[in-house]
């Protein structure tokens, strides 16, 4: 039998909910923890392979360096940079600042521009050792 | 005096009058910001390594920098902490989006299996690269 606070609406209302950069971020900050995690696979297989298992290492050598392979490590690049920096931001909040609505958008935007340049900067690195370019 | 009332988050007034959590709630929440604020240096440190050096790199010339007790040691705190941070991380995901209880606690356990195999498949691997690399270097 449902109580009568269970019928109250939830807050707050996903459906008319409008996009902001706050809601935003935050949503981000979940969504490349996610991603990150099955990063972790590749970490574990990574070091298990070098130590126990050449071929399995290799396989991931080739994997990494296929067209999906960079794919998935250019969006595992992003989403580290991103939850690094966000992450930083949530541990700025629990000292206590930053909370002001001007501080939360100009720390948030920063996160943006770091997570853009340093994925840039990463990969533009990256693809000058592989000589790419 | 109880465990949580060690929590330096906690002041007595707030236990007295019940406020907070009834639990372990203070010292949970500190432990992840704690593990969240090392793991900041280890993985600057590690993507600093990953870019250059290890990237493409082969297995011989992996054994060679964690032969390095400190690369091994670093390396340890980043793959044991890393991994306790996502499986803090993807408890709170699980809690938040599956609300069946029995679908949740399969899918709790699941995420615990894979995330302690993955765990000690990796820090086996950093033990062996580790003793491998000191010996092939003594050698």
């Amino acid at each position: 039998m449902p109580r009568p606070q269970d019928q109250r609406p939830l807050s707050p209302h996903v459906g008319i909910y409008r996009w902001q950069i706050s809601n935003t971020l935050t949503i981000l900050h979940r969504i490349t923890g996610f991603g990150l995690s099955f990063g972790l696979i590749v970490f574990a297989l990574w070091l298990w392979g070098a130590a126990y298992n050449e071929q399995l290492y290799l396989d991931i050598m080739d994997l990494a360096s296929s067209i999906v392979g960079k794919l998935f490590l250019f969006g595992w690049t992003v989403a580290f940079y991103y939850h690094f920096a966000n992450g930083l931001r949530h541990l700025n909040w629990d000292m206590g600042r930053g909370f002001k609505l001007d501080e939360m958008v100009a720390s948030g935007w920063v996160v943006i521009a770091f997570t853009l340049s340093m994925t840039v900067l990463t990969w533009v690195v990256v693809l000058k050792k592989l000589g790419v370019f | 005096m109880t465990e949580y009332s060690k929590s330096p988050l906690r002041s007595e007034l707030g236990r007295v009058r019940y406020l907070g959590s009834a639990k372990h709630g203070a010292r949970h929440w500190w432990i992840e910001r704690v593990i969240a604020l090392a793991l900041v240096p280890l993985t600057v440190w590690f993507m600093i390594a990953l870019i250059g050096h290890l990237l493409g790199a082969e297995a011989s010339t992996l054994q060679a920098w964690v032969a390095d007790p400190f690369v091994a040691l670093a390396l340890a705190a980043l793959t044991a902490l890393g991994f306790i941070h996502t499986r803090m991380g993807l408890q709170v995901i699980i809690e938040d989006y599956v609300h069946s209880e029995g679908t949740k606690i399969v899918i709790v356990l699941f995420k615990d299996a894979v995330i302690f195999l993955l765990l000690a498949m990796a820090l086996a691997g950093i033990a062996k690269l580790h003793f491998s690399g000191i010996i092939k270097w003594l050698m």
